[in-house]
Parts: C-alpha cells; sequence; structure tokens
C-alpha cells in the first residue's frame, strides 16, 4: 500500500511540475497569468509530495518490505540497520528518486524564501526548474520506478554489492549528488534571470547560497571518493584520473570557478555574461558527469551501477536541457549590459585569473577524458592517464596558487601592485626559501613537487593576511570563510607535493618473522591467519612497526569475496602527524616458500590531502552561515540595486 | 560584443559532445587489445614442453615452410574448454596446430588433454606468461595464424566458436 | 569457527582465473638502484595494464601486469632507456598500451589544446581590461 502511495505522490508531483512550468511560460510569453498564483503552491505541494515518496522508500527499506523489488534485489533481512536505509539511495533508482525529492524540496524552499529577486524572474526561475524536475520525472517514472512490486515476494533479499556495504561508501554518491542538484539550481536562477533580463546582483545573491551549498557537497565528495580508493585500490594512489574521477572534479572545477565569479556579480556587479556561462556549463558538466559514469562508454576502476539504457535517457536529458539552455544564452546575451569596469590589478582582476586558470583546468580535463573516445571514432585506440593529466594540467593549478597568492590581496576595482609591496617581496621569500630547502633535503626532487612546496608554504601564511588590520570580532564570517578555505587549498597542495615528490617504497616478500625496512622504520611480518567474514574470507597479516623505540600493530588483509567474485585489499594504515604508513599484503610469493607479497609506503604528510579538504569544506560552511545570518539581520543595501 | 559567433560556441562544444557520446552508446565498445604483430616474424623464444608426450615449442618450430595455427590456452580458463572441439574440428580439416598453455602445471595440462583430447602438434609452457608478452596478447584463449615463415598473419581474440572456423582454414590456406 | 580454519586456509589462496605459475621476481621487488628504480616506476605508471579496467600496471595485482613490471624492470637493469622501453611495448600492444599518447599523429591535438585554450582564453578575457574606469 505504501509503495502504491509512494509512486500516486510522483505522479502527481510531475503534474505539479508540469504546472509550475506551464504557469511561468505563459507569463514570460505576455499571457494573461491566470496560473501565476498557482506556482508557488505547486512548488510547495511537489516538495511535499516527493519528500513523502523519498520516505515512503526509506520506510519500505526500514521495514525490508521485500514484495517491493528495489528493496528485494538491495537488501537483506539480516542486514545492519544502518545499511538498510542506506540501501534507500544505494541504487539507481532510489538516488534517483532522492535528486528528485531533494530538487523538489529546493524549489518549495526557494518559492518561499526567496524576496530578493522580483517576482517575474522566481516565477521563471520556477518555471525552468519545474522543466529540469519534468525530465527527471519522467526518467523516475517510465525507466526507473523506484515502487515497482515483485511478485511473488522472496524471503531474504539479495544483499548489496560487499563493496558498497562501507559507511564511506554509502554517502558518496548522495553527497555528490547534493552537489549537482544545488548547480541545477543555480542552473535554473541563471536561464530565469537571462529569460527576464534580470542579471544584475540581486541575482547573484539568490543564487549564491545554492552555488555554496554544491560546492561544499562537491568538495566533501571529491575528498570523500579519493580517500575511499586510497585505501581500498591498495596501493596507495589516492587519485588515477580515471574518468568516474574526472566525472566528479568538473563539475567541481565549474563549480569553484562560478563561487568567484557570482561574489563579484553581487557586490561589484561585473562579469554579468561570465558568470551565467558558468552557471550553465557547471550543470551541464554534473549532467556529463552522471552520463559517463552511469553509461560505462569509457573504461574505469570505479565503475559500479553501469546502465547503457540509462545511460542514453540521462544523455537525452542533458542534451535538452544544455542546448535550450546555450540557445537562450545566445539570443538572450546580448540584452545583458556590461558591467562595471576594473582594472587588471584589482581584486576582480585576481578573480577573471582564477577563472581563467579553473577553466583552463576544466577544459584539458574534459578533453583529455573523452579524448580516447573521439581517437576511437576516427579508428584510433590510445588511452589518456595521469602522466598527460599531470604534465597538462599541473602548471596550470601553480599558476592558479600564483594567483590565490596576490588576489586576495588586492582592493576591488583598481589598486597598485606597489601598495602591497612587502607582502610580495614577503612571499617571494617564502617561495624562494621553501623551493631552496625542500630541493637541499631531497636534490633529485622533480620541479612540480618543489614548486608545489614552495607555494603552498607561500599560501599558508597568505591566507590569512585579508585579515590583517580587521577587528577579528567584527569581521564579517564569509572573509573567515574565505579565509579558512584558501588555507585548506595550501593544506591540501602542501600534502599532493609532498606525497608525490617524496613517498618511500618498498616491495618485497617475507615469512612469518622475517622483516623489512621504511624510511626508517621497521617493519616485522609476526604472523599470517585467515580471517572469516560475512560474505569473504581473507588472509590477515600481523605486522609490528617499529620506529623508534615505538611500536604499533597492523593488521592489513587480502579479501576474497564470493558473491560476486572479486579480490580486495584491505590496506592497513599507521597514522602519525607527518605521513602515513601504508601496509599492505598480497598473494603468495611462489608457490611453497612460505612468503608472502607485502607492500610498504611511507607517505609524507598525506593526510594533509584530505585535511585540507575538510577545511576547503569547513571555509565554504563558515561562509554559508555567515550570509545567511546577515541576511537575517539585516537585508543587503546595494548601490547598483536598482529601486 | 562585436563577435556574435563567438555566443554559438557553447552549443556547438555541446553537439560535438553529444554527438561523441551517441557515438560511444551507438557503437559496441572494442574491449579487447589486439596485437600490434600482426605482419611481423615470430620473437625468439624457446619454450619447454607443457606436458610429457607432447613436444616443446620454439619459435623455428613454427617457420618451417607450413602456414598453422598457434593457440594460446591453459588448463583453467572455461572458453578454453569450449573451444576445444573446434580446435579438433580444425585438426580434422588438415590444419596443424601448436599451442602455448599459459600459467599452467604439467598434471593439469596433461589432464585437460586426456578430456578434451589433443590437437595439438606441439606444446609449450608459458609459465610467466613471457612469450605472451613478446606476443602482444592480452589472454586466454587466443589464436594466431602464423605463416610458413613464421609470419605472425592474424589474430582471433577469445574462444573459437563454431563460425570461426571455415575463416579460420581459410586464412590458413590463404597463406599457402 | 575453529573447525572450518584449516578450509579456509586453502581457500585464501587466490583462486582467480588466472592460473598459477612462478611469478616472475622482478614483478613485486624493486631493483637495487634506487635510481634506475624511480626511472622504472615512473615508467610503469604510464602503462596500461592490460587485463584491467584501466589502471597501470604499477597498480594492479593481475598477472599480466606483473609480468610487465618484470619485463620493465629487466630491460631498465640492462641499461634500456624508458622511452625505448615504451616503444617496445607499443610495438607489441600499439598506442593503447600508453597512458601518454605521442606528440604526433592522433595525440598531437591532445597536447596542443591546452596551449591553444590557454591563450584563447587570455585573448577572450582581455577585452574585460582594456575598458577606461
Amino acid at each position: 500500500m505504501i509503495a502504491e502511495a509512494g509512486l500516486a505522490a510522483l505522479w502527481l508531483a510531475a503534474a505539479m511540475a508540469l504546472l509550475q512550468f506551464v504557469g511561468g511560460l505563459t507569463l514570460l510569453r505576455g499571457g494573461a497569468g491566470q496560473l501565476v498564483p498557482l506556482i508557488k503552491p505547486a512548488a510547495y505541494v511537489q516538495g511535499g509530495l516527493c519528500a513523502f515518496a523519498f520516505f515512503a522508500l526509506m520506510w519500505l527499506f526500514y521495514v525490508t518490505d521485500l514484495s517491493v523489488l528495489l528493496v528485494a534485489s538491495n537488501s537483506h533481512i539480516d542486514k545492519p540497520m544502518i545499511f538498510k536505509l542506506a540501501g534507500t539511495w544505494g541504487n539507481h533508482e532510489g538516488s534517483m528518486l532522492l535528486w528528485v525529492a531533494v530538487l523538489s524540496v529546493s524549489g518549495a524552499a526557494i518559492a518561499f524564501f526567496e524576496k530578493r529577486i522580483d517576482a517575474k524572474t522566481l516565477y521563471a526561475t520556477l518555471a525552468v526548474q519545474g522543466f529540469i524536475a519534468l525530465g527527471f520525472f519522467a526518467f523516475l517514472l517510465f525507466a526507473s520506478n523506484p515502487f515497482e512490486r515483485l511478485v511473488p515476494a522472496p524471503l531474504e533479499g539479495a544483499g548489496l554489492n560487499p563493496l558498497l556495504q562501507d559507511v564511506g561508501l554509502a554517502f558518496h554518491p548522495p553527497t555528490l549528488y547534493m552537489g549537482y542538484v544545488g548547480l541545477s539550481i543555480a542552473f535554473s536562477f541563471a536561464v530565469g534571470a537571462l529569460l527576464t533580463n534580470q542579471v544584475g546582483p540581486a541575482f547573484a545573491r539568490a543564487m549564491r547560497p545554492w552555488v555554496l551549498t554544491a560546492w561544499i557537497f562537491l568538495t566533501i565528495g571529491i575528498a570523500a571518493g579519493s580517500y575511499w580508493a586510497y585505501y581500498e585500490l591498495g596501493w596507495g594512489g589516492w587519485w588515477f584520473w580515471d574518468p568516474v574521477e574526472n566525472a566528479s572534479l568538473m563539475p567541481w572545477l565549474a563549480a569553484t570557478a562560478l563561487l568567484h565569479s557570482v561574489s563579484v556579480l553581487a557586490t561589484r556587479n561585473a562579469l554579468r555574461a561570465w558568470t551565467i556561462m558558468l552557471a550553465l556549463v557547471a550543470f551541464a558538466m554534473s549532467m556529463a558527469g552522471t552520463f559517463l559514469v552511469r553509461s560505462g562508454i569509457l573504461t574505469s576502476v570505479h565503475a559500479f551501477a553501469v546502465d547503457p539504457e540509462r545511460g542514453a535517457f540521462i544523455l537525452a536529458l542533458m542534451l535538452i536541457y544544455t542546448s535550450i539552455a546555450f540557445v537562450i544564452f545566445a539570443l538572450r546575451i546580448g540584452t545583458v549590459k556590461q558591467g562595471e569596469p576594473f582594472q587588471l590589478v584589482s581584486r576582480e582582476g585576481g578573480i577573471v585569473a582564477n577563472n581563467i586558470f579553473l577553466s583552463v583546468i576544466l577544459a584539458i580535463v574534459l578533453i583529455g577524458t573523452l579524448y580516447p573516445l573521439a581517437a576511437e571514432a576516427m579508428g584510433d585506440k590510445i588511452s589518456v592517464g595521469p602522466p598527460y593529466f599531470n604534465k597538462a594540467t599541473v602548471p596550470v593549478m601553480l599558476l592558479l596558487m600564483v594567483a590565490l597568492l596576490i588576489g586576495p590581496m588586492l582592493r576591488w576595482r583598481r589598486d597598485a601592485l606597489m601598495r602591497i609591496k612587502y607582502w610580495l617581496i614577503g612571499a617571494a621569500a617564502i617561495l624562494v626559501c621553501g623551493g631552496l630547502a625542500a630541493w637541499k633535503m631531497a636534490p633529485d626532487t622533480r620541479l612540480f613537487p618543489l614548486l608545489g612546496i614552495a607555494l603552498s608554504l607561500a599560501l599558508a601564511v597568505a591566507a590569512w593576511l585579508p585579515l590583517r588590520g580587521r577587528k577579528l570580532l567584527r569581521t564579517p564570517l564569509p572573509i573567515f570563510g574565505m579565509v579558512i578555505a584558501h588555507f585548506g587549498i595550501a593544506v591540501s597542495v602542501f600534502g599532493m607535493a609532498e606525497e608525490s615528490g617524496f613517498s618511500k617504497e618498498t616491495l618485497t616478500a617475507l615469512a612469518p618473522g622475517e622483516s623489512a625496512e621504511i624510511a626508517g622504520w621497521k617493519v616485522k611480518l609476526d604472523d599470517v591467519k585467515p580471517v572469516l567474514g560475512d560474505n569473504w574470507v581473507a588472509v590477515e597479516g600481523e605486522m609490528v612497526a617499529s620506529k623508534n623505540g615505538d611500536t604499533f600493530i597492523l593488521r592489513p588483509q587480502s579479501r576474497q569475496f564470493f558473491k560476486p567474485e572479486m579480490q580486495t585489499s584491505e590496506a592497513a594504515l599507521l597514522t602519525r602527524w607527518n605521513g602515513q604508513l601504508y601496509a599492505v599484503i598480497a598473494q603468495p610469493d611462489q608457490e611453497g616458500d612460505g612468503r608472502w607479497q607485502v607492500r610498504l609506503w611511507w607517505k609524507p604528510y598525506v593526510t594533509f590531502i584530505w585535511y585540507g579538504g575538510i577545511l576547503i569544506a569547513l571555509g565554504g560552511t563558515i561562509s554559508l552561515f555567515g550570509r545567511m545570518f546577515r541576511r537575517a539581520k539585516k537585508p543587503a543595501i546595494n548601490k547598483w540595486e536598482r529601486a | 560584443m562585436n563577435r556574435p559567433w563567438l555566443l554559438w560556441i557553447p552549443l556547438a562544444v555541446v553537439a560535438f559532445i553529444g554527438g561523441l557520446a551517441i557515438y560511444g552508446l551507438a557503437v559496441p565498445k572494442d574491449d579487447q587489445v589486439h596485437s600490434a604483430m600482426i605482419g611481423k616474424k615470430l620473437p625468439a623464444f624457446a619454450l619447454p614442453a607443457a606436458t610429457a608426450g607432447v613436444p616443446a615449442l620454439s619459435n623455428t618450430d613454427m617457420a618451417d615452410g607450413k602456414p598453422r595455427l598457434l593457440n594460446i590456452f591453459a588448463s583453467w580458463c572455461l572458453p578454453c574448454k569450449a573451444e576445444a572441439p573446434h580446435l579438433e574440428t580444425l585438426k580434422a580439416a588438415g590444419v596443424e596446430i601448436d599451442a602455448i598453455a599459459v600459467r599452467d602445471k604439467p598434471e593439469d595440462v596433461a589432464a585437460f588433454l586426456a578430456e578434451f583430447g589433443n590437437p595439438f602438434r606441439r606444446i609449450g609452457s608459458d609459465s610467466e606468461m613471457a612469450v605472451q608478452l613478446m606476443l602482444g596478447s592480452s589472454g586466454v584463449p587466443e589464436t594466431y595464424v602464423i605463416g610458413g615463415d613464421g609470419t605472425i598473419l592474424f589474430q582471433h581474440i577469445g574462444d573459437i566458436r563454431a563460425e570461426h572456423v571455415p575463416m579460420l582454414i581459410e586464412k590458413v590456406n590463404a597463406a599457402k | 569457527m575453529r573447525a572450518f580454519a584449516p578450509i579456509l586456509l586453502a581457500l585464501s589462496v587466490p583462486v582467480f582465473a588466472q592460473g598459477s605459475g612462478p611469478t616472475p621476481p622482478l614483478a613485486n621487488r624493486q631493483l637495487a638502484d634506487p635510481a634506475q628504480e624511480a626511472q622504472a616506476m615512473r615508467l610503469m605508471h604510464s602503462l596500461r595494464c592490460i587485463q584491467c579496467q584501466g589502471q597501470s600496471i604499477a597498480d594492479s595485482d593481475a598477472a599480466m601486469a606483473g609480468t610487465m613490471r618484470a619485463e620493465v624492470r629487466q630491460q631498465i637493469a640492462a641499461g634500456q632507456k624508458p622511452q625505448a622501453i615504451r616503444s617496445w611495448m607499443i610495438d607489441r600492444y600499439g598506442e593503447w598500451v600508453s597512458f601518454e599518447p605521442d606528440m604526433k599523429g592522433v595525440g598531437l591535438l591532445l597536447w596542443v589544446a591546452p596551449f591553444f585554450i590557454f591563450v584563447a582564453s587570455i585573448w577572450l578575457a582581455r577585452g574585460l581590461f582594456r575598458r577606461r574606469t
């Protein structure tokens, strides 16, 4: 009964989305507007119905109602409750329902709370949002109905991919989806403002919290996915430039650029057309990313729920949304007036540099990811992987770091480098000293890690300078947010540079009782014993790692899963403040000699990569709360606001 | 904006990516890694016999003026069992077949031959996959057409099905 | 639980469909000379594993990846240049085996594109700054 109610709610919600779309459309076409009073209520009802549908599905997973196909094929009566609940979105249908639910609830929130932009723009935004939602309702109802019944109902349920029974992974995909939904809302705002010719600071301020929210979720999602790959794949890598990884990186790059340009538009009323462009690109990238992951047209290590047919559906939606939006862009952007002028040396100039570099990196990642497909269409089979992406993107990333050293120090509109000459000299001094010190410690290090270390040290100081001369208690929270996020970039880049330049590796084979050395650590393999899991067996090595009199036990496993049959390495990580010892036990070395292949890495400061990611997301969150808080206190008044 | 055509670039990019994506969905993905050794001479190798009673295999054994097939198989490989009858058919049609057993043990190879028959003239044992690497082979089973002068003429990836048999016979005959 | 232990130990030996045979020693051992090993490692990270889903041979447990690692280390130890070993692999498996396409032919555009995009975006942004304030 609950399943049928959920399905009915979805159909009704789709009707509401249609009403929202048609209502806005008639208004835009200059109609009489009889439907206009219905638009906001339609958004509220749509949000409520979708939330109901989602919680209905969650209830079905909670009680493990096996007469529902989705529950039967993705859950099991004996599963821990957290994974039962995570099963709601741990599959294609459920995750699409979550997407639609969040989209609809967000739409209701916009309809209810958004007072800054004029009514017509708001209705246009809601119409675009209804249009996007309609596509996803069609997808859900026609191609991935989460409430389909299964007759007869099975007794136990099939279970969930063992790899997905991991708390980190249970929350990784929905986190990315939250980000994608946020970008779709930014897209709706952008198209709405374009249609009603209202591209200005008010629009930017309405759109900004959604961009910020999306960006926070994407940051967390990417950082968590990277850490998962790091400990699960068992070779110590944390970023492989794999198509699925790139698919999540591209929306983040676009969102980061958008986040900066939207604040220029909000505070300085400049970069109008460019901000619209980025909002469209960011959503297009999130759709393209979803398509690449779902369709499986590119070979990936992380390919889970691949389904070409559904990939085709997502592709069709993506092409419809983005091509309509870009046609509107090309036709209407001429009506957007040029924004306020500024000079090269100014805060705006710094943000333009940020946007150029981020866009170039985005373009390189996009080209590199799709290039093998294009080459295949031309009859050539080639691979594009880490060596290319590193060589092509790292120089631009380093330029981005340079822009980040200077940009936040500059004043809006126009400034002179002479004004901040002492800081520039100081930064150059840190750069040279840091670079020389790192080079002195390891003369045969390559150029990129050295530059990365030098730049991140300079940025770690520079990031805090915007607070200089301010009364800390009266400084707006968004400034703190920016400072912390930029400091997080320094922390993260420091970790990346240290890891890629200074990691130590020992590959060996040990019999119990033997030991190996790495970076001053002595690692002794004490014992190897079998371990039994729910649906796997493993060999577990017990290793004793010692350095300077401290000893620690490490227990890496090599797991063999039965259904489906697969082998995974569970690395054992020993975390110290200045790095991690990463230990893997693999296969028996040679038959009958009793030795096991052991892989050991010392990865200096590798944890900084993810600490930095957490700081970046934290900075974004502080900024978001700061804006909401300030808005509640006093409405922002801006001299560019129309009366 | 004094260059209106620039505004249409984003749409063109979307169209291009869309076209590429449609191509990617429509054309079945070729996951096979084909050898780049076609048309080249066999690399020099000398493999020990894979099991007692069947002679060992070296590259010179296959450059005796007579074209033949080189089958790469393993007793632990399921599709190899499926293709065994078709190899028998090929042998019955007068095609000479040499083989390389990959990461296999003599007793396992013997058991495999006892169960599925032995269509092979010679079987070399490639326990470290070194010869596979030299041939540009990516897995088991694979079948190569080798010319009489020891040139690699053709590579068939995957198990031989009934429909492949006439094609392989023709390739071997054409090499005569 | 204890009764199962012997069975488990037997099961826990990987029963991958890769057969069994001696693993070439250099597949999972480093070269004695750290400089040579670093060279080999960099090359292994740029070669694609034949039997995997887009991993490099440096990051894979597949048997063939082990054989390829051993080949790379052997040739490096014998004084071969990485570029020559890369060509050796390409001669066997085609361009597909390299994660870093050549700067010619079909791969040319890939390497030129970043520069082109960089210059083009600066050229497009140039107009922003030329206006007088």
